[in-house]
């Protein structure tokens, strides 16, 4: 795990491993070596983290805090601490990222921002972060996902974003990052794609990492002062994987923690579900190499979650090469799983967790009894969960 | 065994006669199992007896973000129709078991290829009577494993470049090019164009400055005045969603019918500008 340290991951063409690469349409490599060396230029730039720290502060309202949640430790066991990012400005970590690809963007002179979004997030980020810094803003979002997300659709065209409904193949965010590609591909030379997930061609995963990374790093620093000694466990959910990323890459040399993502094991891991890493074979989808859900033909098939965020047929490349080396591990929560992990973060902290973290919980729930009995967890509470209500309470029959 | 020096391959040749006979050489696209299983066959017949140069053959891809609306809904159908990989290689034996001679080019997807293995579908796919690869997600600098594969097997492997290709991109896919060179007209993706941007004229006597095989040019031709224009600075052109849509929206004709009609069209008049293939065959 030296690598990490010196941080040679990813390498210069973008590689973990066997894992990441550039694999799209020619007319977009000019756009992504562009894309790369503005990032390398701003991760070194004092003006720049200036003005990135300065917006997480003030607007976003960083750091975030990190919460020891007693109930929920004396429910399950263990010394539960959650990190709390359903705090931040628009209710998810995803504002990190677009506020750092926003400025990016400012820096390549691009003035039209365009987005793909699964469960809603990372297009309210992205529309609110726009709209605060004057860029026209697309969003391309799946019919599907338009229709069980519908507080989030509102939110955006309130903030003057453009939605474009995609209707082709699974209408999910599958679909609206291939409809986005497409998008790019066209208005290459005014536009900027703010991918949401560590997803994409390089430097994508890369750079999302980056913006990501404050968790990681606000998250040692909080749990050193509190505690005086690292956590045990890390846990996130997993579905293109920027939360876990971002949490992980601060503990990655600190080899006595373990980190476990937790994917979308949708109606179990032999239905239809959304646990890539766990059934998926490596392939090639949306720009890089990593683990994917594929037939024996190629062809991409059809992720299933009861959460829009997760349902995702593929994963950052990070995180197939963190599953190859060990360095993480990977594990499962069923749609059941996480709705009971949802009512029990209600109950037992007042906490509305979005969809996508009660996976955590819900694997959390089996998982933390077996542990040692003072084992010290960090959950990652990416996202709180209002925009899940409805959802939520269709499937419990309980109208609001 | 075929060489792979300029005159002695397939594709190039095919595109050189052509333009000997002062024409700009046809490459109609079409996707394999489009409307149905059986019509690839008899398009693919019509499309060589009507002045087709080189066919492009298209495998269904689940996600064909290349693709604008009329090549997705292409590869929807196939894909509906059962059309996968190992039933594109069977269609494409079926083709040359029927006489047809003209030179076929695979155009799909990387993840398909890779599922299957490179090596064994380049061995499979020269087994079946392909003689050139292009893949829409894979550019130069990721090619290196086709490369290898597809010089051991004998397919040639056609680069894409584009209007943004530095010059860096420009001299490695000249390097491995073999066939053509494929130079995408457009920013954006697959679809009928009105008009031939005229900047890809730049593109093309840069790609000429590396390399001495065929360019063609493809996204957006749809028209005889395409044809005629491309002639003038190109070896060959590229055509596909204007193809498909002709199919789609003559539905009283069979496809292989509304193919014959289509190409023709195309083809009549194409030696009108009295093409000097010196120029672009040094």
């Amino acid at each position: 795990m030296e690598y990490y340290k010196d941080n040679q991951i990813p390498d210069q063409n973008g590689r973990y491993g066997d894992y990441g690469g550039q694999f799209v349409p020619e007319t977009l490599m000019a756009a992504l070596s562009e894309l790369t060396q503005a990032f390398e230029a701003i991760v070194n730039d004092r003006n720049f983290s200036e003005q990135l720290n300065s917006l997480l502060k003030d607007y976003v309202g960083r750091p975030s805090p990190m919460y020891y949640a007693r109930n929920l430790s004396q429910a399950l066991g263990g010394e539960i601490y959650i990190k709390r990012e359903d705090l931040n400005h628009t209710g998810a970590h995803k504002i990190n990222n677009a506020v750092g690809q926003v400025l990016l963007a400012k820096k390549l002179g691009k003035n039209r921002i365009i987005a793909e979004t699964g469960a809603g997030q990372h297009g309210v980020a992205t529309a609110t972060v726009c709209a605060q810094m004057g860029l026209e803003c697309v969003v391309y979002m799946g019919e599907e996902d338009i229709k069980r997300q519908a507080p989030n659709v509102y939110r955006m065209r309130e903030l003057g974003t453009k939605i474009v409904s995609v209707t082709s193949g699974t209408r999910t965010l599958k679909d609206a990052i291939n409809e986005a590609i497409r998008d790019w591909v066209t208005n290459v030379q005014n536009t900027h794609y703010l991918i949401g997930s560590a997803v994409g061609p390089h430097p994508y995963p890369k750079i999302v990492r980056e913006f990501q990374a404050v968790i990681g790093k606000e998250s040692r620093e909080q749990i050193l002062e509190k505690l005086g000694k690292l956590p045990d466990y890390v846990v996130a959910c997993v579905g293109g994987g920027s939360n876990a990323i971002g949490i992980f890459s601060g503990f990655l040399s600190d080899l006595t923690v373990q980190l476990i993502g937790v994917e979308a094991a949708g109606e179990g891991l032999n239905q239809k579900h959304a646990a890539t890493m766990a059934r998926g074979k490596p392939g090639v989808l949306h720009g890089s190499m990593s683990y994917l859900l594929q037939d024996e033909f190629g062809q991409v098939l059809e992720a299933h979650s009861i959460s829009a965020g997760l349902d995702y047929p593929g994963v950052g490349p990070e995180h197939s090469y963190l599953k190859d080396t060990e360095r993480a591990k990977y594990v499962s929560a069923t749609d059941e799983e996480a709705l009971s992990g949802f009512k029990l973060l209600s109950k037992l902290e007042g906490i509305i967790p979005a969809l996508e973290p009660a996976h955590a919980i819900g694997y959390m729930q089996s998982w933390v009894r077996k542990l040692p009995k003072n084992s010290v967890i960090i959950l990652l509470l990416s996202g709180r969960g209002d925009k899940d209500l409805e959802t939520v309470s269709n499937i419990l029959n309980e109208k609001i | 065994m075929r060489n792979f020096l300029l005159y002695h391959n397939n594709i190039a040749k095919s595109i050189h006669n052509s333009n000997k006979k002062g024409r700009t050489a046809l490459i109609p696209f079409i996707t394999i199992g489009f409307p149905t299983i059986d019509s690839t066959v008899p398009i693919v017949k019509k499309l060589e007896e009507n002045g087709a140069d080189v066919i492009e053959l298209g495998i269904p891809f689940s996600d064909p973000l290349a693709e604008g609306l009329t090549i997705q809904r292409s590869s929807q159908i196939a894909l509906e129709n059962g059309v996968n990989l190992n039933k594109c290689l069977e269609i494409v034996k079926k083709i040359r078991s029927e006489g047809v001679k003209t030179p076929l080019v695979c155009m799909g997807y990387y993840n398909p290829i890779l599922a299957k293995g490179i090596n064994k579908f380049c061995e499979e796919a020269a087994d079946a009577g392909i003689d050139g690869l292009i893949v829409a997600d894979l550019p130069s600098s990721e090619a290196k494993l086709l490369v290898t594969a597809t010089k051991k097997h004998e397919i040639s492997l056609i680069p894409l470049l584009a209007l943004t290709s530095n010059e860096d991109s420009i001299k490695l896919a000249c390097k491995f090019a073999s066939g053509f060179v494929y130079c995408i007209s457009v920013l954006g993706v697959t679809g009928a164009r009105k008009k031939v941007n005229s900047k890809v004229k730049e593109l093309v006597k840069k790609v000429k400055v590396y390399t001495d095989i065929p360019v063609a040019i493809g996204f957006g031709i749809s028209k005889k005045e395409h044809i005629i224009e491309i002639g003038k600075y190109a070896d060959a052109a590229v055509f596909g969603a204007a193809l498909i849509e002709f199919i789609l929206s003559n539905k009283k004709n069979l496809p292989e019918k509304n193919a014959e009609i289509f190409i023709r069209n195309l083809s009549k008049k194409n030696d009108q500008i009295g093409k000097n293939y010196e120029n672009s065959w040094r």
